[in-house]
């Protein structure tokens, strides 16, 4: 477990530094996330696990995944007074745009399956 | 002997008693929604953040103390959005199998993700530093967060919307997707991971295993596109 942790924070680190040096538009933990993704692929070629315990903290960590949003989330206590004067505003903003994306994605997806004729499925 | 009063003066400035409150809010959270059948109204993010900031209000708490707990929770989303390599590794023949739709669905979705929201809030007026937060909202929490924070946003107030959404998600894509006729449990799962993340992926295993897996694909995809993708929408449409 503990071999796991530190292998998503080397990686975390290396996206960050990542970030840094090269003024990247994107957050140092999803660079991580990618340079993870590939370690575990050229891992997979080689034959051998590279990080062998990262599934386990992986798992602990993504199952709890809500717990980690509510420190930042209580803190729209301190933003209240923005907040309630665009209530309106944020309510059809959030569900348009969640039906709307929904809809998107979901007959681009079919659409994209059945152009393409993916193998996969009925 | 000192009196229990000294006691919660003592506690209430030290980090350890909002930490640990953090914690036990959430398990007993989960626990309620696991009573509840996972309905999506007591989804235990949005229960845990409305108890915590009813305590900090009734007990007048200043934030920055209740962070200074809780901040060694906030800072693991770092490594979680790390870890999210793992599933997607592990799903990665899955992936291969319908790469093309995938591809095309990811960016078509994460786009309309995001241009809906630049087309409606200025439609609706909505002030310009706001709808840098509300951008990222369908990606995970510390994708999103991040994003916001590093173009100027607000990112508490993404760490809401990002929520929100997830809820919002969860609560209508099965009405939405029946009503749209569509059977297709990958791409449906596809959709909702898309959008609401893990919120929307939690949904999704349960209604379907297949939908699950897509669901989190398409979360730990999304993650990486909206990183690319909003940065870039911020500076054309909305100007430095």
């Amino acid at each position: 477990m503990l071999r796991g942790i530190a292998a998503l924070l080397l990686f975390q680190l290396l996206g960050e530094s990542l970030v840094f040096l090269t003024k990247l538009p994107v957050p140092g933990p999803v660079v991580g996330l990618v340079l993870l993704f590939l370690a575990l692929q050229f891992g997979r070629r080689t034959g051998r696990a590279p990080f062998p315990q990262v599934e386990g903290a992986a798992g602990a960590l993504l199952s709890n995944l809500g717990l980690l949003f509510v420190p930042a989330g209580v803190g729209v206590v301190s933003l209240w007074s923005v907040v309630q004067s665009e209530i309106g505003a944020i309510a059809v903003v959030l569900i348009v745009s969640a039906a709307f994306t929904l809809a998107v994605t979901v007959w681009t997806f079919i659409a994209a399956r059945r152009f393409f004729d993916g193998k996969w499925g009925a | 002997m000192r009196s229990p009063v000294d006691l919660w003066v003592y506690l209430s400035t030290s980090p350890l008693i909002w930490l640990t409150l953090t914690v036990c809010t959430w398990i007993a959270a989960s626990e309620l929604s696991v009573r509840l059948k996972r309905n999506p109204l007591v989804n235990p993010v949005l229960t845990s953040i409305i108890f915590l900031s009813a305590v900090m209000t009734v007990f007048h708490i200043p934030y920055e103390k209740f962070f200074a707990g809780a901040q060694f929770v906030h800072f693991l989303l770092g490594p979680a959005t790390v870890a999210i390599a793992v599933p997607l590794y592990l799903q990665w023949d899955e992936v291969k199998r319908v790469l093309v739709p995938i591809g095309v669905a990811l960016v078509v979705g994460s786009l309309a993700a995001v241009l809906s929201v630049v087309l409606l809030g200025t439609l609706i007026g909505l002030p310009r530093d706001m709808m840098i937060s509300f951008l990222p909202k369908s990606a995970t929490a510390g994708v999103a967060m991040a994003i916001s924070s590093s173009l100027g946003g607000n990112p508490s107030l993404t760490a809401v919307l990002v929520i929100l959404t997830g809820i919002i998600g969860a609560l209508i894509v099965t009405p939405l997707m029946n009503r749209m006729g569509i059977r297709d449990y990958a791409a449906r799962g596809f959709a909702v991971g898309l959008t609401s993340h893990g919120i929307g992926t939690a949904r999704a295993y349960e209604v379907d295993p297949t939908a699950g897996l897509f669901a989190g694909i398409a979360m730990a995809l999304n993650a990486i596109a909206t990183s690319l993708i909003v940065p870039l929408a911020a500076r054309l449409l909305l100007g430095p």
